[in-house]
């Protein structure tokens, strides 16, 4: 894997969400963005998710340039590249468990056979066998979590990107949430997380801060 | 890799799975929604089975009557009011024609013997009437040529007359008593039951006496009115002029003696206006289909700024915008199409009720089918664009955020 090298100011409507950011990722990383709200991490987030482009800076991932891109192939690097889990999960509330996490092999065009019997190892890698023909409301929020975990494991993405992926979550259920993060990160899986909540924070390997759109801590690899 | 085509097709299969599992979940609002199509449908096909239904059976028995007969009507000039029996004679004679049926009417009295009734259509015909309609004598002998000829008394009476003066005897040989003079009953005859419209036009006399007699009972010497029967094959627009131009020579050229009408050119226009009406309520049925259009675009629009949310994580997840636009197209799509499939099968019930009720043949009309269908699905497209597209261009940052 490349390195993720980014620097950019980011010009909406004149605010800087993000002032000069550099960062560096390595595969395999266990990496985790603290910061405050409005601290522009959620910013951080969209761009290294390839939801959004800098104005200014460079940003590669994996050796392509994502700067330059249009709307349709940073679909596609999503897909392939990106693997999302949000704060409350969102999952369609009317799809099963299995056919949530089927949804981004819908999009990569996987065929329908190949396509279930990949979402229901992802749903039993974490834990959820018998929970896999049960939509979204039948499952506690953990369960939605892991869900949502199996949904960006799914389409075997490089980066697997959370954002307060325990906020919703009460402490015993968030635990078990930062095992099974610390779990996939043991089987080479690079993990960003972001989090407003040092002790969120601190599960993994290394913490950058971000305050106020400019990196204070952690952000060139001093490993 | 897998190529481009075969992704589409999976996408397309999925969006259909996802579109149908929408309106399902809005039952009630998509129902709502449908019903302005369904209607929209139900009105188009239901105007057009009927219209064409009623001009059908309207056709049919112009056809039944009318195929190679020309009518011709005089009203006469100055110096010659009518046409006489040798003026028919000349036109029975041109290669065209087969033959002619000369009409005198005389609306006189009828009586046997005490029993008196007036206004009964009685008309004057000649036996060539009688060889065209062999099956119309049920009892006694027709009219024949020696009756025309010697512009004999004699009469044959419709069911009618029995009904009126006979009943319960046998009118055969009988004398009733025209306008004061003796007829003998030779006679009797049904009344054609195929020319029902037939008779709306030449009225369904109730005696019939021979047209010399008739003439003579009258005191003219005019026949006003004749319908000439042409031979097979013969193109009735070339004969028609050829009547007319031997017409015209028979009344010296002067104009607007006669006309000469044949059962083609009034089943022409009559289908003409059948034509007119029906696109015309077509026309204004679409209407409801517009307003329907209206409705499911209204109902599209409010489920993108519903489900932005699902709009922005399936963006996250990797869709590309056209893979959205297809979803919400499709949807909108399958909306209409239940609605119009559902409006073609109520169209068809109410029309094939409706053709029941006026007594018309229901013809089931391929072309309203395929129209209705295909409006549905134009419009299902149509209005679902906008809504699809607005889908299909949200922002996913924002989208996301939405929830």
């Amino acid at each position: 894997m490349q390195d993720i090298d980014k620097v950019y100011p980011l010009a909406g409507e004149n605010v800087h969400a993000l002032k000069n950011v550099s960062l560096t990722m390595e595969e395999g990383e266990y990496l985790s963005v603290l910061g405050p709200s409005g601290s522009g991490k959620s910013t951080l987030m969209n761009i290294i998710g390839c939801l959004d482009i800098p104005t200014s800076g460079e940003y590669m991932l994996r050796g392509r340039e994502v700067e330059d891109m249009d709307e349709q192939e940073l679909a596609e690097l999503r897909n392939r590249e990106i693997g999302f889990i949000f704060q409350n999960s969102q999952l369609l509330p009317r799809l099963t468990a299995r056919r949530n996490v089927e949804l981004p092999l819908i999009y990569s065009g996987v065929k329908p056979k190949e396509r279930r019997e990949r979402a229901e190892k992802m749903l039993e890698r974490v834990g959820l066998k018998d929970r896999m023909d049960h939509l979204p409301t039948q499952l506690s929020g953990g369960q939605q979590q892991r869900v949502a975990i199996a949904r960006a494991l799914v389409g075997n993405p490089s980066i697997l990107l959370a954002d307060e992926p325990t906020g919703a979550l009460d402490q015993k259920t968030g635990a078990q949430i930062m095992q099974l993060f610390q779990e996939l990160n043991e089987e080479k899986r690079t993990v960003i997380m972001i989090t407003h909540d040092l002790k969120i924070a601190s599960n993994a390997r290394r913490v950058v801060h971000i305050i106020d759109g400019e990196i204070t801590e952690g952000g060139l690899h001093d490993a | 890799m897998l190529n481009g085509a075969r992704k589409r097709m999976i996408m397309v299969r999925e969006s259909i799975v996802m579109a149908l599992d929408n309106i399902r979940s809005n039952r009630v609002r998509s129902f709502l929604t449908l019903l302005g199509i369904m209607i929209g449908v139900m009105a188009v096909i239901t105007l057009i089975t009927t219209v064409s239904g009623v001009s059908g059976t309207l056709s049919s028995s112009f056809s039944s009557m009318g195929v190679g007969t020309l009518t011709v009507s005089v009203t006469g000039s100055d110096l010659k009011s009518g046409v006489t029996p040798e003026d028919l004679e000349v036109i029975s004679n041109l290669d065209s024609v087969d033959g002619v049926v000369p009409s005198v009417s005389l609306n006189g009295r009828v009586s046997y013997g005490n029993n008196v009734q007036s206004g009964i259509a009685v008309s004057g015909r000649n036996s060539y009437y009688f060889i065209l309609n062999q099956d119309m004598i049920v009892q006694g002998r027709p009219l024949n040529y020696i009756d025309d000829n010697n512009s004999s008394y004699v009469c044959v009476i419709s069911q009618e007359i029995v009904d009126k003066f006979f009943l319960g005897k046998n009118p055969i040989g009988e004398t009733l008593y025209i306008s004061g003079l003796p007829f003998t009953i030779v006679g009797r005859y049904q009344e054609d039951s195929g020319g029902g419209v037939a008779s709306i036009f030449s009225g369904s006399p109730a005696v019939l006496i021979p047209y010399t007699t008739a003439m003579q009972v009258n005191n003219s010497n005019d026949i006003n009115s004749f319908t000439v029967y042409l031979k097979e094959g013969m193109d009735s627009s070339a004969a028609q002029e050829e009547i007319e131009s031997t017409m015209d020579v028979l009344f010296d050229y002067e104009e607007d003696c006669f006309t000469v009408s044949s059962m083609e050119s009034i089943e022409d226009t009559m289908n003409t206006m059948t034509t007119m009406l029906s696109s015309l309520l077509a026309g204004i049925a679409s209407i409801a289909l517009l307003v329907g259009g209206i409705g499911i675009m209204n109902m599209m629009l409010t489920t993108v700024t519903e489900r932005t949310g699902e709009i922005g994580l399936k963006k996250a997840l990797g869709a590309i915008p056209g893979q959205i636009q297809i979803q919400f197209l499709l949807e909108s799509f399958l909306l209409s199409m239940i609605g119009g499939l559902l409006g073609v099968a109520f169209g068809l019930l109410l029309s094939f009720t409706l053709c029941q009720v006026l007594g018309t043949s229901f013809v089931l009309n391929i072309g309203a089918i395929v129209l209705g269908v295909g409006f549905s699905a134009a419009v299902g497209i149509v209005f679902g664009w906008a809504p699809a597209r607005k889908a299909s261009r949200l922002n996913p940052i924002d989208a996301l955020r939405a929830v």
